[in-house]
């Protein structure tokens, strides 16, 4: 398989704290990968750099290209699609107005079938449609910026903590939905506190400490490592 | 949706048209030129509106763009330096001076949000004001405190419009006239207001004020797109400021000082930030009533307590204070907000 994203010793600092401290990692397309690890470890300053809302050194390749000297904005229209940490819904637009903001960059004729394709995926959006993303639940919120997200029509997912806030039954449901966007055929990247789910749902993980990524294995492997299991799995 | 929506607009159009005969043949000119000061007042929010309604950058130095465009209107037509160029020249120039500076306010507080924003536009309008105050030496340009007298009359069709013409057997004083003129341009500035907002560009603004990382994940250059908010919304306030220049035929800095902004913005916020239709309503009113709390204040107390117990300067501002006070209360999103904003608040 093809690797979609690839990241050679990417390291980012604010100001003199370096938060990322040269990791490098791949992702292949199709695969659904995950980034764990505790509080304060770097997934989401690693993510915000992919994403290239943050400055960093070392070289991100996405399709094969560098992408590290692009502005953020023009991500979305290469396939990259970020659906950031707290959700970021736009607050005091209706549900399907923030849908339309995910296809901004786009002027297809296309867009309303897309909205479609979504509103099946989310049947909850649909019926709040013309509501105020402020006012719907957390996991709602959940819900519709991955579906904003998608209508961007994304090669590479980067979801920063679904799970963030989140009931547990809402997680499910949140984590299902992830698994059907995987199983179209969207690679996704998560980034995820909740270590045990994210296991369950990807392929492959990449435990993260300290601005260091410290294993890298498949699920399985990661799930039956007596460190994780001690660490992040609470055993 | 009104069902008669032209009715309405048939019934605004009267009403704009004859209040200045009316308001001058009852309450004199002098009250016209309260209105003259509404319309200015209006399209000074409205471009605020961008800014802080919009995009969400809350700017308290917003004055400065009038400041700009008064002082281009003063020193372009004025024997101070000797230029006299047609309005129709100074005027979109000074919007297109004013949007520069708005640009150059713009670019270094990029990454600046909320009341760290407001700190940076504060001293650059402070800023602004005090190079105006003091740009008399060594060369003289701006002549410093003592301002800028004798500007041209704003002149339309050959006819200086500070001077009356009798129409129709109305005589229309010089206030009236430009009453017209404002009113004509501020619905202009409605109307680009209103497009824009329907735009792209007004989605990518409302987007960056409700979640600026989300707007750039949505694939919207955040940088040109606050940047054109800084620019268009100055522009505004830089036509505005040549009217303001054209009208008064006299420019001094202290009438660009903190208050003014901190009033324009009391319009947007008071009426509903980001509601046209309420921002106007913040414009007009609160140019109005402080000038009826100044004339209407001494004759009431008269009639009240037979004699004049509070000065009228002091208890205006007080008036004013708890009005505003008594909407931030009751109508924390302003006076006449968006509607589908009142309807979430309701809940």
């Amino acid at each position: 398989m093809a690797v979609l994203l690839d990241v050679l010793n990417l390291d980012v600092r604010y100001g003199g704290i370096n938060a990322v401290k040269g990791i490098s990692f791949a992702v292949e397309q199709g695969e659904m990968v995950c980034l764990i690890g505790a509080n304060g470890a770097g997934k989401t300053t690693t993510l915000k750099a992919l994403a290239r809302m943050l400055a960093s050194s070392g070289e991100i390749r996405y399709g094969g290209e560098r992408i590290d000297g692009l502005a953020s904005h023009h991500l979305i229209h290469r396939g990259l699609a970020l659906v950031p940490e707290g959700r970021g819904v736009f607050a005091r637009l209706t549900v399907a107005e923030n849908l339309a903001m995910g296809a901004y960059h786009r002027r297809d004729a296309e867009i309303d079938r897309d909205l479609e394709r979504i509103y099946e995926l989310l049947p909850r959006l649909r019926e709040r449609r013309g509501q105020l993303a402020g006012t719907l639940s957390g996991g709602e919120q959940q819900m519709l910026a991955i579906g904003r997200a998608l209508m961007g029509r994304p090669k590479l997912l980067l979801l920063d903590e679904p799970s963030m806030g989140l009931a547990p039954m809402m997680v499910q449901k949140v984590f299902e939905v992830i698994r059907k966007v995987a199983a179209e055929g969207v690679t996704i990247l998560l980034v995820e506190q909740n270590a045990r789910l994210a296991l369950e749902v990807c392929q492959r993980g990449y435990v993260m400490e300290s601005g260091r990524i410290t294993l890298a294995a498949t699920s399985d492997a990661l799930a039956g490592d007596a460190r994780v299991r001690a660490a992040y799995l609470g055993e | 949706m009104p069902r008669k929506p032209w009715l309405g607009v048939t019934l605004v159009a009267v009403a704009l048209v004859l209040a200045p005969i009316v308001v001058g043949a009852s309450l004199g000119n002098a009250w016209v030129r309260v209105l003259d000061f509404a319309a200015l007042y209006v399209m000074l929010a409205l471009g605020l509106n961008i800014v802080v309604g919009f995009a969400g950058l809350l700017d308290l130095g917003y004055i400065a763009f009038y400041a700009v465009g008064a002082y281009l209107y003063a020193l372009l037509a004025s024997p101070h330096l000797g230029l006299h160029w047609p309005v129709w020249a100074v005027l979109p120039l000074g919007a297109l001076v004013a949007g520069v500076f708005g640009v150059l306010l713009g670019a270094p507080t990029l990454r600046l949000r909320g009341d760290y924003l407001a700190i940076v536009t504060l001293g650059f309008g402070e800023i602004i004001r005090i190079f105006l105050n003091n740009l008399n030496a060594p060369i003289n340009i701006t002549n410093g405190p003592k301002g800028i007298a004798r500007i041209d009359p704003i002149t339309l069709f050959g006819h200086p419009l500070s001077k009356p013409i009798d129409f129709l057997g109305i005589t229309f004083s010089g206030v009236m006239l430009y009453y017209y003129l404002f009113v004509v341009l501020a619905l202009g500035i409605v109307f680009v207001g209103i497009r824009l907002q329907d735009s792209r560009i007004g989605r990518a603004w409302v987007a960056i004020r409700e979640d600026e990382v989300a707007a750039k994940a949505c694939g919207i250059n955040t940088r040109n797109i606050k940047l054109l908010a800084f620019a268009m919304g100055a522009s505004f306030g830089g036509i505005s400021g040549g009217l303001f220049a054209g009208f008064q035929e006299f420019v001094s800095p202290e009438s660009f000082g903190l208050l003014e902004s901190v009033m324009v913005l009391c319009m947007v916020v008071l009426g509903g930030m980001g509601h046209i239709p309420g921002v106007i309503l913040g414009g007009v009113l609160l140019s109005i009533l402080p000038e009826a709390f100044r004339h209407g204040a001494a004759p009431l107390q008269h009639a009240l307590f037979g004699k004049v117990v509070l000065d009228p300067e002091a208890l205006r501002m007080l008036l004013f204070g708890l009005a505003l006070i008594a909407v931030m209360l009751y109508r924390p999103a302003g006076l006449w907000p968006e509607p589908r904003h009142r309807r979430e608040l309701a809940k």
